[in-house]
């Protein structure tokens, strides 16, 4: 078995997120940079499925050389090799079309990617890999189980989960329960600094998105504090004043 | 020219997201003076489908077969495509939901359009572009993006686009199926809904608790409190991870975003992950009994105190006020 991971390099969860003075760029000094918390739940679920020798797993990341971290983090929690396609991964379509590029000759019987990386949060790389390899894709799984050829997976849906089943080579978008965090130990960080990574050209490609510019939430009013002893006042806040109720 | 709405439905019936999309969509509609067709998929009787013309739909193509009954992206995919095509649409709008997602980005490639999920307000037009704001770093920011397709593809967040009434007599039109035979790689086996809950990414009203509630064993002040006012339930991190709830309820960076008109958070203390989860909520009261708790800095109103006698008493206050109003 051959799976392929598809890893992002995000700010982590605990960044203040500022951008540049006109907002157009991402103020990233000072920002640590983590492997995206969903591809690392992915990269998991990948362990676990070829735990004991059943299979092999590449991890794929579009990014330019200052995300080798993250790369080497992911070859720590157990991934086999990696290949990083050399550009700035600047929408989802880009960076799905380079791993489809990459990808379409190499026979993977199934590639993983976290639901949405939490910076950009398009959730669309996995369905675009998708359509560009021909590939079923089912986003946004909770659990996946393998017989055979045959994969059954569990995905979200509005107030409750659809259970499919697919043959043959599928793409899927990984949440939260599909697996549990994998800790890199000693020797794994150790190995990770041997395991080969390919740095690969990227394709060229017209850009049908461009982000203009940014924008943080206006911030709210002073809290208004009503006394416990008198939480009828609260609920009139909210129906009077508010209008939420 | 045209925008094409795909109208998602649950078992035949049509949500309050379906309705924000299409309202959303007949002001896109409106903006480049066109008409607006929705487009749905599946069983649906004729008078849910022309209902659709009560938010200004003019046209309403409806495809149907014994394959189509379950979501399936590849097959979805090729309907709509064919569709956006044969109406010469140059805006296709979806839902951001769970489906929504697996759908859009496959639609967009198929029709080498631009693509823009996550999208909170109308796009501004620019000639043939468009500029629209979409939520980016889990909700602790928005962006702007340019599209500059031949046709575009937005996908609107749920609660970010009022449900407007603008009625038009509506032209229901059945198609045939446009999918292909290899589009049909998956099947689906089983549907579970929990019918006696609120679908939290779509709640109107959310009751949200932490580690403040000490154990999964008195998560029925909770329930209480949202049955009282029909809300879903939700919960953060920390309680999910330790399993006193189910990882769908979690709000917060990494789980689900919300964006509710009101958000009560009880024994939650705000950390910044948390908050990105929560920040675009119209109002938020934060329960705490800790008055240092950070969530009070970005609420609307805050009670300090002991969620076990502060939630019940609050419970009782919205049964009063409900049996009152």
């Amino acid at each position: 078995m051959k799976i392929l991971v598809c890893i992002s390099n995000v700010p982590d969860t605990t960044t203040k997120i500022t951008f540049n003075s006109d907002n157009t760029e991402f103020n990233a000094s000072g920002v640590q940079f983590i492997l995206n918390p969903y591809d690392e739940i992915a990269l998991s679920k990948a362990i676990d499925l070829c735990e004991g020798g059943k299979g092999t797993i590449t991890v794929i990341h579009v990014g330019e050389a200052s995300t080798e971290p993250t790369i080497r983090k992911a070859l720590a929690i157990g991934a086999d090799d990696a290949v990083r396609i050399d550009a700035a991964p600047s929408d989802a379509y880009f960076v799905a079309y380079q791993i489809a590029a990459y990808a379409k000759d190499k026979n993977f019987d199934m590639i993983l990617t976290g639901r949405e990386s939490i910076d950009y949060n398009g959730a669309q790389v996995a369905a675009m890999l998708g359509e560009f390899l021909d590939l079923p894709s089912i986003s946004i799984i909770k659990k996946l189980d393998l017989n055979g050829n045959k994969a059954t997976l569990s995905r979200e849906i509005e107030g409750g989960k659809e259970v499919v089943e697919v043959d043959g080579p599928f793409i899927a978008s990984c949440a939260e329960g599909v697996a549990e965090w994998k800790i890199p130990n000693m020797r794994g960080i150790m190995s990770a600094r041997t395991k080969p990574l390919e740095v690969l050209a990227a394709q060229s490609l017209e850009t049908l998105s461009v982000v203009e510019k940014f924008e943080t939430p206006t911030p709210r009013g002073a809290v208004k504090m009503v006394d416990a002893a008198n939480v009828a006042k609260l609920v009139d806040l909210l129906h009077n004043e508010a209008k939420v109720i | 020219m045209s925008v094409l709405v795909y109208v998602e439905h649950a078992e035949g019936k049509f949500k309050k997201s379906t309705f924000e999309v299409v309202s959303y969509a007949k002001a896109i509609a409106q903006q480049l003076n066109t008409n607006l067709v929705a487009l749905a998929i599946g069983n649906l009787s004729a008078e849910q489908l022309s209902s659709l013309g009560t938010y200004g739909a003019q046209k309403v193509l409806h495809v149907n077969d014994a394959q189509l009954g379950t979501f399936n992206a590849q097959a979805y995919t090729s309907i709509l495509s064919d569709a956006a095509q044969k109406e010469g649409a140059t805006v296709v709008v979806l839902a951001n939901s769970f489906s929504g997602k697996g759908l859009a980005p496959r639609l967009a490639v198929r029709l080498k359009a631009g693509l823009a999920s996550g999208v909170v307000a109308l796009p501004t037009i620019q000639g043939a572009s468009l500029s629209v704001k979409r939520t980016a770093y889990s909700g602790k920011a928005f962006a702007h993006v340019k599209l500059s397709g031949a046709i575009n593809v937005l996908a609107l967040n749920a609660n970010a686009y009022p449900v407007s009434e603008q009625p038009v007599n509506a032209e229901v039109v059945s198609l045939a199926s446009s999918a292909k035979p290899t589009d049909f790689k998956t099947s689906v086996k089983e549907i579970v809904r929990a019918s006696d809950k609120i679908s939290l990414p779509e709640a109107d009203l959310v009751v949200s608790a932490g580690r403040g509630m000490k154990g999964p064993e008195n998560w029925h002040l909770i329930e209480e409190l949202a049955e009282s006012l029909g809300a879903a339930t939700a919960c953060s991190k920390p309680v999910s991870d330790a399993g006193w709830r189910p990882h769908e309820e979690h709000v917060g960076q990494t789980g689900i975003s919300v964006s509710p008109n009101l958000y009560i958070a009880v024994g939650i203390s705000g950390a910044i992950q948390h908050l990105a989860g929560v920040s675009s909520s119209k109002t938020i009261v934060v329960i705490n009994k800790d008055p240092e708790a950070p969530f009070f800095k970005v609420a609307d109103y805050g009670i300090v105190g002991d969620a076990m006698e502060v939630v019940p008493q609050l419970t009782a206050a919205m049964k009063a006020y409900s049996q009152n109003g």
